[in-house]
């Protein structure tokens, strides 16, 4: 257990986090205007997300999908008995007056969350419940000296919120579990998980104690759109709280908003009033009834998740665990990686991908989606390494070429004429050049200055532009010498 | 004045269908009624352009022999639905100016039918009322006085909430209204007014474009001037609508062939706890009579017990204003109806609400919001419907002895304008005998059965399984028959 | 049971009606008389009933995942009593 150490003793860290995450669908959850973000103001607004008179809710097939899929990937309790419920408050972007979610009984129950850790141990981490619920609109307020603009495209779109139990430790920790949950409902194709455009956002809840202590009083630090972000509130958060209870004051239970360019948290004025949200079943919309056999065939439509993934790739591909872990942190490095491997040296392939094209990625600041060397290409590459057509040395200066040509490794190496020489007569004829170029080197050579052995080693590729195996070289050139 | 506005709507579709006289005619006729018939307040928008647009093109389709079942019918509209391009204001300040892109579903399948819009029909604000006296646009006046005199001071009220439509129907300025009715306010205005009124089974017309007062109690329905009438509006008015997840998907049959007549050996049930203390005598004995009718015509009377139905009123006024304090939290003068500035958003809210709304309307919105509240949700709302559930129960058990049941529709007969307002509670015991079918969300008719001393309309309600309207106007027709109610109001349009 | 002054004023401020003091307490009265009312139902007994959720036995209908609606700003702003560029306007809100 890791405890925080604070100027009269230590303090453990109590963190859970409620995530909102935009469900992939065409439309949205209750009427038939289109998700997609970016569009002109209130150009994706259907008059039942306006809440206009005399207008009603009528759910989204795929929605619902979306969430019992969900379920089932967090290995949870399905409810095939849930309500939707209004909670009602006044906000300008929130057009009926209330938001239609489900409180007592939502539509997924109990389920778990495993954190991979930096050092290779594995943490539990418990969900408390997932349920539905509409997006409220967006409220622009910095467009006019006095007036608020509103604009209601992501009004009605659906979200899943996601809550865990308060089982977090670090900041660390919550930065894992939100990295897994994100692989979890990408893999699933329940939400794109893209924190920037805001189709997932976490309500930070921090508190600290005594070791052992009762729970402290808690903050919630709302709609926060990084993991960079969460894990520095949490960070700020932890220090302000140590240091009020330290001073001898206590924790006020608010809602909090992270200031993303002074990077504290800070009280949020609107939000300060108590709250009585009036949550009462929604008498337009009937209880949602799911049928066993219905969720069954959803589960059976499951893709193989990331943690069942790694423990494949140990036992299949004999990785370690750290490079199995790196792999199936998204499916489509998941999938791109056994692409490679497919009958070639797991090993190899696995070097390949996260040493080489990771870092490339990197580099360039692309995904492995839109990567510029294929899978195929990149398969091609390691066959002319494994079959000796060129060195691992060459391949990688063919690999730089691959990435900027798009072109395949055989074409690059036909082209440049960089074919490994694997003919003793030649790689004879450049041993000799370089020792009658260089006759006082061998001399000290011969007179004891053994690791003189690499300069000619490199003389002897140089002269061969790298081309020369390096293996038959360093055998001709030991045979040599001891002559 | 014209006797054209005489006709019962069945009468002129098939005057319509004979050639007898056009659309135009008729249109024309109705339109000069509800001019005349002003000084009742019974519109709050006139739409007589578009009725005459609607009869010219109703008369060209029956020239081409694409008249639809209601084809050329002047209606009136009450001011709930949502009407394309029509101004549509729910009685309320705060929607003054309001005018829809959209067309209410009903009303669409009325007007896919052929029927003429003649305007929008005054009610209750936001149908909260049992009086109509708590419209923004003022009282409407019931065509009816009583045994004072024509032009007495003393002016009664039509019932509401539907008051509008039941006065416009009652005075002969359309054939048919629609109406909505949450806690009795089709049957009660057509109690008051000597008409027919039908509040289907909840789920049978679809909610979509109707503004809501109380989601799971609001439901549409015809008021006409006979049985027949409210079967054949009915049929155009119902049927499944996948826009409203509280819409039923069943066959709309054809109502009006349920009119048989014969309704020997019918068991029809009569609550021992409709007897309620203060009910006037003269409705006790129209019930009695109603009995008697009935068995008369081959039906076997059965004494039924519901014994939750004095708690049916304080449930309703929990569930009721609990859903309207929500349903109503939309107007709020962002993007639509009537704005007062103020100098925040909160601010705004606050002065745009308490001028938008009426009194009857706050006082709703402010209990709903306190029974919903934190620490009251359970001992008011959860209670609520925990009862209501009792109820439902005892009509479940109650229809196992019995096909349909038997009540009066209301405790009394319309009252004066400016009576009963001083306490809310006094005007809520209206819709006593209403409200038990509404909570359970059952079928229930009100025909009109007799007068009282005072020579106003008195009704009687019949109540029926879930979507069995069929016998309610069956054993409907039999009762109108045997009534015999053929007196007209003093005030006919265009003829005082 | 019976409500206070205090109380409308609370309750008037969540559901966003103004209500001028001097009216809060005929209010407190009027609600007041209306929960004595329902407070009849303390009488019925519903231990082990469950609350009606809705009064229609059938299952909740689902709409397909297509996209027939919105694309019309005109339509969504046009009643508006403040609009601009295609966005309501509201008096500016501090976060
Ligand atoms: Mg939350
Ligand atoms: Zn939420």
């Amino acid at each position: 257990m890791s405890y925080v150490q604070g100027a009269t003793g230590e303090w453990e860290v109590v963190i859970g986090l409620e995530v909102h995450a935009q469900v992939v669908s065409q439309a949205k959850l209750f009427s038939g205007a289109a998700t997609v973000f970016g569009s002109e103001p209130n150009s994706q607004v259907s008059l039942v997300d306006a809440a206009f008179p005399g207008m009603l809710p009528v759910i989204n097939r795929v929605c619902i999908e979306q969430a019992v899929r969900t379920g089932l990937g967090l290995k949870a309790q399905i409810n095939l008995f849930s309500v939707f419920d209004r909670k009602n408050y006044f906000y300008a972007d929130l057009p009926a007056g209330y938001q239609i979610s489900q409180f007592t009984q939502p539509i997924v129950g109990h389920g778990e969350i495993i954190l991979d850790l930096p050092d290779g141990s594995t943490r539990t981490v418990g969900i408390t419940r997932l349920h539905l619920e509409q997006d409220a609109g967006k409220s622009l307020h910095d467009q006019h000296p006095s007036k608020t603009y509103v604009d209601l495209n992501r009004a009605g779109v659906a979200l899943m919120e996601i809550v865990s139990e308060p089982d977090m430790r670090t900041a660390e920790e919550a930065a894992a579990y939100l990295r897994k949950l994100r692989a979890i409902l990408r893999y699933l194709g329940s939400c794109d998980g893209n924190m920037e455009e805001g189709s997932m956002r976490a309500d930070v809840n921090v508190s600290v104690r005594r070791p052992g202590g009762p729970l402290g009083t808690r903050t919630e630090t709302k709609n926060v759109n990084s993991i960079r972000y969460v894990q520095q509130a949490i960070e700020f958060e932890v220090e302000r709280q140590i240091e009020v209870l330290e001073g001898g004051g206590t924790i006020k239970q608010e809602t909090r908003l992270w200031d993303t360019v002074k990077h504290v948290t800070r009280s949020m004025r609107s939000k300060e009033e108590a709250h009585d949200y009036r949550y009462f079943p929604d008498p337009d919309l009937l209880p949602l009834q799911l049928d066993q056999g219905w969720v069954d065939a959803i589960a059976a439509t499951l893709p193989e998740l990331p943690d069942d993934k790694k423990a494949r790739f140990q036992e299949q591909y004999k990785l370690s665990l750290y490079d199995a872990g790196v792999l199936v942190a998204d499916q489509a490095s998941a999938d791109y990686y056994e692409a490679v491997a497919r009958g070639r040296d797991p090993k190899l392939a696995a070097n390949w991908v996260i040493v080489e094209l990771f870092g490339a990625l990197n580099r360039l600041g692309k995904d492995i989606a839109d990567s510029p060397v294929s899978a195929d290409k990149l398969g091609g590459l390691i066959d002319l390494i494994v079959d000796n057509t060129i060195s691992g040395r060459i391949a990688k200066d063919v690999f730089l070429a691959m990435l900027e040509t798009g072109k395949s490794a055989a074409d690059l190496v036909e082209e440049r004429g960089l074919r490994q020489v694997t003919d003793t007569g030649a790689i004879d004829q450049a041993i000799d050049q370089v020792l009658a170029a260089n006759p006082d080197k061998l001399a000290e050579y011969k007179a004891g200055k053994e690791k003189l052995f690499g300069f000619f080693i490199g003389q002897i590729m140089k002269m061969t532009q790298g081309k020369a195996n390096p293996a038959l070289v360093n055998e001709l050139l030991t045979r040599k010498l001891q002559a | 004045m014209s006797e054209l506005t005489q006709l019962t709507l069945a009468a002129a579709l098939k005057g319509l269908d004979r050639g007898d006289f056009t659309a135009a005619e008729l249109t024309e006729s109705h339109i000069a009624a509800v001019a005349a018939a002003r000084p009742l307040n019974a519109f709050i928008t006139e739409t007589f352009d578009r009725a005459r647009q609607q009869a010219t093109a109703s008369d060209a389709r029956r020239v081409q022999g694409t008249a639809g079942p209601l084809d050329g019918a002047p209606l009136a509209i009450k001011d709930l639905f949502c009407t394309e391009g029509v101004q549509t204001t729910a009685g309320s300040a705060i929607l003054k100016g309001f005018v829809p892109t959209y067309e209410s579903t009903v009303t669409a399948r009325l007007f896919r039918d052929g029927a003429v819009m003649l305007g929008k029909a005054n009610l209750d604000e936001f149908a909260m009322g049992s009086s109509n006296i708590t419209s923004h646009y003022g009282p409407v006046i019931s065509p009816w006085t009583g045994k004072a005199p024509a032009d007495a001071v003393r002016k009664l009220v039509p019932g509401g909430s539907s008051g509008g439509s039941a006065a416009a129907v009652a005075a002969r300025c359309a054939l048919g209204a629609t109406g909505t009715d949450t806690g009795g306010s089709i049957r009660q205005p057509a109690a008051f007014t000597g008409i027919v009124g039908l509040k289907p089974t909840y789920g049978r017309c679809s909610r979509w474009g109707i503004i809501a007062f109380a989601s799971s109690l609001d439901q549409a329905g015809p008021m006409t001037r006979t049985v027949e009438d409210a079967a054949i509006m009915l049929r155009s008015m119902a049927g499944y609508d996948p826009k409203d997840s509280t819409s039923v998907d069943r066959p709309v049959p054809d109502y009006a062939a349920a009119l048989t007549g014969d309704i020997r050996g019918l068991r029809v049930g009569i609550p021992a706890e409709y007897r309620v203390d203060g009910t006037d005598p003269e409705i006790a004995a129209l019930w009695q009579q109603g009995i008697d009718w009935l068995r008369a015509a081959g039906a076997e009377p059965v004494d039924i017990h519901l014994p939750h139905t004095k708690y049916a009123l304080p449930t309703y006024y929990i569930v009721a204003p609990a859903e309207c304090s929500s349903n109503l939290s939309r107007y709020d003068g962002v993007r639509f109806g009537v704005r007062v500035p103020g100098d925040s958003l909160a601010e705004m809210y606050e002065n745009t609400r308490a001028a938008g709304f009426g009194a009857e309307v706050r006082r709703r919105i402010l209990i709903g919001t306190y029974v919903l509240s934190a620490g009251y949700y359970d001992a008011y709302y959860l209670k609520a419907q925990k009862v209501r559930t009792r109820i439902a129960e005892d009509f479940r058990r109650a229809f196992e002895q019995c096909d349909v049941i038997l009540t009066p529709t209301a405790p009394s007969a319309a009252f004066a304008i400016g009576e009963r307002m001083d306490d809310p509670v006094t005007m809520y015991l209206n819709d006593v005998f209403t409200v038990p079918a509404s909570l359970a969300g059952l079928p229930g008719l009100s025909v009109p059965a007799g007068l009282s001393s005072k020579a106003l309309p008195l009704g009687l309600q019949l109540i029926g399984r879930p979507f069995d309207e069929e016998t309610l106007i069956r054993v409907g027709g039999v009762l109108e028959t045997a009534a015999g109610f053929h007196t007209r109001p003093p005030f006919i349009a265009g003829e005082v | 049971m019976s409500l206070d002054k205090a109380t409308v004023a609370k309750i008037a401020h969540l559901a966003r009606i103004k209500v001028p003091e001097a009216d809060q307490d005929h209010l407190a009265q009027e609600l007041s008389a209306i929960l004595a009312f329902v407070a009849q139902l303390d009488e019925v007994d519903t231990e082990g009933v469950a609350p009606m959720t809705s009064v229609v036995e059938h299952a909740l209908r689902w709409r397909d995942d297509v996209i027939d609606d919105g694309g019309n700003v005109e339509r969504v702003v046009s009643n508006a009593p403040e609009q601009v560029a295609g966005f309501y306007v509201v008096p500016k809100v501090v976060e």
